[in-house]
């Protein structure tokens, strides 16, 4: 990370640090809301379900409010860097496709997504040759497969090809 | 020496020719196992259940069944270290503590040495809790009768705080992170009422939030996200790769032997309690940093923080054979289906398994010297291969790491909704390391949470709502005064300096 | 969004395999079987008893060769097994998959208010019916019931059992209501761990299943005070020196009256046609015959009482008016406190 002013098209660390704490601010509340329901006090026979939920929920607000005035007090000119357009550009270069991929599972079985996946991933990043990259996608998804559903028989989601070929 | 006797017997049966090629194929099946994070070991050797239920009810069979499925549990305690310090993902929930100081020493090109460093010191602790096994079984069988709730819990909090109260980062951040860790683990099915905690409805949250899926999003994927930023590449790609940087870690190794000491002691405890292999891990972790000359400088990779959680997983993790065998209580999911399998081949797991199938008994623990030997032999030919993993371009590897990582949090429940969690826990792990948050206290929070809320409310129940159970005898006393006092170690080192100083 | 959409699609794609895979099976004359990996559901986790009856069943399905597809075992133990019954609810139709039971069935829909009732799933077959035994540390001075419930009145004894408003905390309840006296009930994980908190002084009493604590009754650690079965268990080989499971009496000889039984059964998917549920009943009375099975339902003393098609529901929903009656008395009803 680096030091001083942030740049043009960078996004700033103060703002990503105010948005976190928000976050986990909310995520306490939710905690505290939901322990309120299931009793949180402390009966004859010990704490109460929503005890501990109750306590957590409400060191999660207060230290996220720490940290939030805390980011506060940081001057625009003093402010980090959190990533600069460039890297993000790299970052959401992997998790686009990534999220997409995740999709995809849902739809064409893990086995399909996957070597579309890793095809695109090394055509698009590494413009490897169709041949290598067939050659990988195919040859990695094939070990899994028959690591997963052969040996182990753990089985992963499938898709329509796998059930065309009377795979599943 | 009744004991030396019984178990030359053990080596004899232990020793044939088809149970050492057993040994072998466990191992590597076990390696497979620990290596893929989709693959427990647990479901590993519940594969194997019907296999070895055939080869049981030949004569001598249920020692080989049980020699073949104890390997594949030492090849996956092995397995477990190795993408933890590739990738910085844990392949086993005990092999977390092993990323601390494994990956950056593979950042650093010394992926060789933190490997050979892990698989040394596995093996050191599984022979140092053989050996406990083996002269110490009587004295120490008993001991874990000795553990009731309050006990339990006095375990669990000398896990936290012989970890936590040395972090660097913020401590309005530290508490988030913990404390959010606390909050995950109690999703899910209370376990003392039964009733349903933060599921809000969903159907996805009944079971909680999955330890493996919160660290594979947080370390692995998290990682990926943080190594993009400097360009499509992994650190560390010119690690050495022969045999040679095997013998000048060992050279190494020597120096830290009283951190393996340590670690093989808490190993060892928290298997025969039996506690669990993760908080073993964590445990020795915070330990050898509280303990050692270059406690600060953990984790930006010190061999050493290498050394301390492996030697007490794995002791932990064989130690833990010992309530299993003479209580039938197992230390850990893959440990209850070695069990399971007990009970299907009809060995009873019990007090009597010693006195009534002595053979048996003898020749898994001969096996278990002899598997961790034949495991040591697999992992360490392996070092250069493993090291070589690194030089694969990263247009390549990366995606078939997602996919490793997408299909290991599928496996978990058989569902999809934790794929999606996965890629959750991996943006916050990019915005936690980025923000100076740690995931180290998070993910120990989500591990023992409710375990450790569990016993504490169980030891409630006992003591119809006084703490002071907590200190009701001496077992139990000490545990929970050492605990405050590692607590407040930071504060006392402190005023000794202060004191020294003047 | 994007989950319920990837969900109904994947659903709608499985339904359609299914639908060609049935398609396929009828053209032909024989009977239907799989056609492919049945994925048997344990609501439980790894290592229980459902765990180990449904390993033990694919282990003998393999081993005899009984079904040409493979079976594998998968374990969806999530919020007391209604991770594992709702995703069985909502396979509908899929006949390669089938869900072995315990009470949880009925009691976890009750004490979470959690959506489902075994009438949203297909009956197929009860396996057995699991013990109830009322174990002691045999260190303490009371030989039968009667020394014991003399003992339990007016202290607090404490009652270790697995997981909360689950079996093992009826019974502490029915024990408490037929006897009038009142335990401290004390939740754990799993059947071993309780056991080994009896063995070790931390609890007064459990009630194992004969499995769980039989290790312990034979190294001398545990007594048997009765049964919880109208009958006395059949067993006549010993199991100590001196004592078979036939020498436990039974509660109700004792004076105590409350029997109890766990359901050990196997249910499929709603929406299975009648020839698929019939392949899992013959697959499930070959395994029945096999010497595995008997050995293991010996060792584990259970109760052999095995239903199938209507005689099957009849007991279920006999079953599970009684639990309704003994959760609501006891107060283990969600939202009705």
């Amino acid at each position: 990370m680096e030091k001083g002013g942030a740049r043009h098209g960078a996004i700033g660390t103060k703002g990503v640090e105010l948005v976190v704490a928000a976050l986990f601010f909310a995520l306490g509340a939710l905690v505290i809301f939901d322990s309120r329901r299931l009793g949180t006090g402390w009966a004859d026979d010990g704490p109460q379900a929503g005890y501990f939920p109750f306590y957590l929920g409400l060191i999660i607000c207060v230290s996220s409010l720490v940290t939030f005035f805390k980011a506060l007090t940081i001057r625009p000119e003093r402010d980090k860097v959190f990533v600069d357009s460039a890297q993000f550009k790299l970052v959401l270069a992997v998790f686009v496709p990534t999220v997409v991929y995740v999709g995809l599972i849902g739809l064409l079985g893990i086995y399909v997504s996957s070597m579309l996946f890793i095809g695109f991933f090394m055509r698009w990043q590494g413009k490897y040759s169709w041949l290598k990259l067939g050659m990988v996608s195919v040859g990695v998804m094939g070990v899994f497969f028959f690591v997963f559903e052969m040996w182990f028989k753990v089985p992963l989601p499938k898709g329509p090809l796998e059930a065309a070929l009377g795979l599943n | 020496m009744e004991e030396i006797r019984s178990l030359i017997e053990g080596f004899g049966v232990a020793l044939s020719l088809k149970n050492v090629g057993l040994m072998f194929v466990g191992v590597i099946l076990g390696v497979v196992i620990g290596v893929l994070p989709g693959l427990g070991g647990a479901n590993g050797v519940a594969i194997l259940l019907p296999l070895t239920f055939s080869m049981a009810q030949s004569p001598g069979g249920t020692t080989s069944a049980i020699i073949l499925l104890s390997c594949i549990y030492w090849g996956a305690l092995f397995g477990g270290a190795i993408t933890s310090i590739l990738f910085n993902i844990p392949g086993e929930p005990w092999s977390v503590a092993t990323t601390f100081d494994g990956y950056p020493l593979a950042q650093q090109g010394r992926a060789g040495a933190a490997l050979t460093a892990a698989f040394t010191s596995s093996f050191v602790g599984a022979f140092i809790a053989t050996v406990v096994i083996t002269f110490l079984s009587p004295i120490v069988a008993g001991f874990a009768l000795q553990f009731g709730p309050p006990e339990f819990f006095s375990v669990y909090l000398l896990t936290f705080c012989a970890f936590v109260g040395m972090s660097k980062e913020p401590p309005a951040k530290t508490l988030t992170a913990m404390m959010t860790g606390f909050a995950l683990a109690a999703v899910g099915t209370d376990p003392v009422t039964g009733t349903l905690r933060l599921t809000f409805g969903s159907v996805e949250l009944l079971s909680g939030f999955d330890f493996l899926i919160a660290v594979i999003g947080l370390f692995g994927i998290g990682e990926i996200l943080l190594t993009m930023e400097e360009g499509l590449a992994f650190k560390g790609a010119d690690a050495k790769i022969n045999m040679k940087v095997v013998m000048q870690t060992w050279k190494e190794l020597p120096r830290y032997w009283a951190t393996s000491m340590r670690s093989s002691i808490v190993g060892c405890f928290m298997g025969i309690v039996p506690g669990g292999a993760t908080p073993a891990s964590f445990m020795a972790y915070g330990g050898a940093q509280r303990f050692s000359k270059d406690g600060a400088k953990f984790g930006t990779g010190k061999i050493e923080g290498v050394v301390a959680p492996e030697t007490a997983a794995h002791a932990a993790g064989t130690s833990a054979l010992l309530p299993m065998l003479t209580l039938g209580v197992p230390g850990s999911p893959t440990a209850a289906v070695l069990l399971g399998g007990l009970l299907i081949w009809g060995l009873q797991p019990g007090p009597m398994l010693f006195v009534e199938q002595k053979e048996f008994v003898w020749g898994l623990i001969a096996s278990i010297y002899l598997g961790n030997i034949a495991g040591l032999i697999v992992v360490l030919t392996c070092v250069p291969l493993f090291a070589a993993i690194l030089r694969i371009p990263f247009a390549v590897i990366a995606p078939v790491i997602m996919v490793v990582c997408a299909i290991g949090a599928y496996t978990v429940k058989t569902n999809m909704f934790d794929v999606w969690m996965m890629l959750m826990f991996g943006v916050l792990g990019y915005v936690f390391k980025k923000l100076n948050y740690p995931l180290a206290p998070l993910v120990l929070a989500i591990v023992l949470g409710d375990r450790a809320e569990a016993s504490f409310r169980q030891a409630m129940l006992v003591s119809e709502g006084q703490m002071s159970i907590f200190f009701s005898n001496g077992l139990v006393g000490s545990i929970t005064g050492l605990a405050l006092f590692l607590l407040a170690w930071p504060v006392i080192s402190m005023l000794i300096a202060k004191a020294k100083g003047k | 969004m994007k989950i319920k959409l990837s969900r109904k699609f994947g659903v709608t794609a499985a339904a359609l395999a299914t639908a060609l895979a049935g398609f396929a099976f009828q053209s032909s004359a024989h009977a239907w079987e799989p056609s492919k990996t049945v994925e048997f559901v344990v609501p439980a986790g790894t290592g229980g008893g459902a765990d180990q009856m449904a390993r033990v069943i694919q282990s003998i399905v393999a081993k005899h060769n009984l079904m040409k597809q493979s079976m594998v075992v998968v374990n969806k133990a999530g919020g007391a097994g209604a991770e594992g019954f709702l995703d069985v609810k909502g396979a509908s139709g899929d006949a390669h998959k089938i869900i072995i039971t315990l009470s949880n069935l009925f009691t976890t829909p009750l004490a979470t208010g959690v959506p489902f009732n075994w009438r949203d799933l297909t009956p197929v077959q009860m396996l057995a019916l699991d013990q109830f035994v009322l174990w002691v540390n045999a260190g303490k001075p009371y030989k039968n019931v009667k020394e014991f419930l003399a003992a339990a009145k007016g202290s607090k004894f404490k009652m270790a059992g697995t997981g909360s408003k689950q079996e093992d905390q009826i019974i502490t309840v029915g024990i408490e209501k037929s006897a009038g006296v009142k335990f401290i009930y004390i939740p754990f994980r799993g059947g071993g761990d309780v056991a080994v908190q009896l063995v070790g002084n931390h609890a007064d009493a459990t009630v194992n299943n004969p499995i769980e604590a039989v290790a312990h009754w034979r190294g001398g650690k545990l007594r048997p005070l009765c049964v919880f079965d109208p009958k006395r268990m059949p067993y006549k080989e010993k199991v100590t020196a001196t004592m078979s499971w036939s020498d436990i009496p039974t509660c109700k000889e004792q004076g105590l009256d409350f029997d109890y039984l766990m359901l050990r059964g196997i249910f499929m998917a709603p929406g299975v046609s009648p020839d698929q549920v019939k392949f899992y009943t013959d697959l499930i009375a070959k395994v029945r015959e096999t010497k595995e099975w008997k050995e293991f339902i010996e060792k584990g003393a259970f109760n052999t009482t095995a239903l199938a098609g209507k005689e099957y529901a009849d007991w279920v929903a006999k079953e599970e008016a009684r639990h309704v009656s003994l959760m609501k008395s006891a107060g283990f009803i969600a939202g009705a406190k």
